[in-house]
């Protein structure tokens, strides 16, 4: 297994974490092991999961919740009231 | 105070009288407390005050509890040693010089230092047993669904539990009764089966006179020679109280350290993309557009193992691998619920070494994640199954404390105390 610099740069795009040089070429010999490690998952069985899930229901009714000055007050930067973000393009 | 426990002291009363009322408890920092910073042991979250305060520590409060502070992890729970925390290693109080295991190392520390007196850890893949194992002290895993997670910092949801640490199996009995219950904020919450004992203090009897304990080979053959030669002690010790052993086979474990990482890392991909340096946290500052500014943002608050585990995950789960990987993990883990299943109709708890391995020294693990992961192979099979488990302090090497865990089935919460409480 094999995992090269580029693979990693693709994935840290995809997941939008910046890496540097170094820490790309650290990731790609490590990932190689672990998903190396990982290939024995391909020898599990078959199996037949119990289906353990329900449904679990309450009444849609309204409650306290944050005021507008608590949601906001941990954010970077803020403006009449509403997060500020970077640009979408 | 000593050791580096906490990242932020603080002191919360509780209300007056209650189960709790003089007890002081250490929270570990991925846990929400209105108006006291909240790290998760991460740059990203420096500086972060939740608007509101987790379910259990609602529960603390009302039980006359008093908070004396939030304490250290591995970042976002991410690590087996207290090392990747921003705000520095932890020390063993019990082991010098050595790790005090992770990623709940700093609530570990402070009971095993006396710097609170008991403590809430989480528990992801071991999280709360391998610190308790590390430091001497007791550690409980709940079953999935019996503690709330509401304003836990997630994780990987379908693994993390929020568990007791304390001195003794008692106390950490004591704990957990006053954390577990239904709660409507955490609909994976469910109240345990009528007919199961949920008076756990109580159950803290050391009566184990008839108890069936199984040993999965699987979780023995790998551990140390001095890990081995204590845990065989301590099952001499449950033998000569009552108990009788056999030895049991767990096939399915060979393979759940890579199921559990294949998870635990997918759902870490997805609960970590919340942190956009917007709506609070580490702010990717400068002029780019949207992606640009989330990437800078998460390359300057993440640490090394954080992103490790953020990428793989979104390796795992990317066009052409989610089948390979995310798909067979979830067999994978299937098959281990059906193992433990099968077990428990002949025995009525499984025993193992908490972790295989003693202590490890500072510094030792962290350029290789791999053997790191490994270390986690006796804990992360009870994740996987959603089961209850205990850690007790079952002796020393001379490299350090060892601990004996014991796995019940689904909310058998007070068999493990009883039978726990005959060790510690």
């Amino acid at each position: 297994m094999t995992v090269d610099d580029e693979e990693v740069r693709h994935v840290a795009q995809l997941a939008r974490v910046d890496l540097d040089d170094e820490e790309v070429e650290r990731f790609a010999g490590q990932f190689a092991e672990i998903l190396e490690h990982f290939e024995a998952l391909d020898e599990v069985p078959k199996v037949d999961p119990d289906p353990e899930l329900a449904n679990v229901m309450r009444p849609d009714e309204v409650e306290k919740g944050l005021t507008q000055e608590e949601a906001l007050r941990n954010a970077p930067e803020t403006e009449d009231g509403y997060f500020k973000g970077p640009t979408v393009s | 105070m000593s050791h580096n426990a906490f990242i932020t002291e603080a002191r919360i009363e509780g209300d007056g009288d209650g189960p709790l009322a003089g007890q002081t408890v250490a929270v570990k920092d991925n846990i929400s407390t209105d108006g006291v910073e909240t790290t998760c042991g991460s740059a990203a979250l420096e500086g972060y005050v939740p608007p509101y305060d987790a379910t259990v520590v609602e529960r603390l409060k009302a039980a006359g509890a008093t908070i004396v502070g939030k304490t250290n992890m591995d970042e976002f729970g991410m690590g087996t040693t207290t090392e990747t925390s921003a705000f520095g290693p932890v020390e063993n109080p019990a082991a010098e010089g050595r790790v005090p295991g992770g990623s709940s190392g700093g609530s570990a520390a402070a009971v095993a230092a006396g710097e609170a007196d008991l403590a809430l850890g989480s528990d992801t893949g071991g999280s709360v047993r391998c610190p308790a194992a590390f430091c001497g002290v007791v550690g409980i895993k709940p079953t999935y669904g019996l503690v709330s997670r509401y304003g836990l910092v997630a994780y990987a949801n379908s693994l993390e539990q929020i568990g007791p640490l304390a001195p003794n199996v008692e106390a950490a009995a004591e704990l957990l009764e006053v954390l577990a219950g239904e709660d409507p904020n955490d609909a994976t919450t469910r109240e345990p089966p009528a007919e199961v004992d949920t008076d756990y203090a109580a159950a803290a009897d050391g009566d184990i006179s008839g108890l069936t304990v199984g040993v999965p080979t699987e979780l023995l053959e790998g551990a140390d020679e001095g890990v081995r030669s204590v845990f065989e002690d301590a099952i001499d010790a449950l033998e000569s109280k009552g108990a009788t052993t056999e030895a049991v086979s767990l096939p399915s474990v060979e393979t759940a350290v890579q199921a559990y990482y294949v998870i635990a890392m997918s759902e870490a991909s997805s609960n970590l993309a919340r942190f956009d340096g917007v709506r609070y946290g580490q702010s990717g500052e400068g002029d780019g557009n949207w992606n640009e500014s989330f990437a800078a943002a998460r390359e300057i608050g993440f640490g090394e193992e954080v992103k490790r585990r953020v990428l793989l995950g979104t390796y795992a789960l990317s066009a052409g691998y989610h089948d390979k990987y995310y798909k067979k993990a979830q067999d994978a883990r299937a098959w281990v619920k059906q193992d433990f299943d099968e077990a428990f109709e002949s025995v009525d708890v499984l025993a193992s070494p908490t972790m295989p391995v003693p202590p490890f020294e500072r510094g030792e693990s962290l350029d290789d994640p791999l053997q790191m992961y490994l270390a986690d192979a006796n804990t992360v099979p009870v994740n996987l199954a959603n089961l209850p488990a205990i850690s007790v302090p079952a002796g020393e090497t001379d490299e350090g404390p060892v601990g004996l865990q014991l796995v019940g089935p689904a909310f058998g919460e007070a068999t493990l105390i009883r039978a726990g409480s005959a060790l510690a």
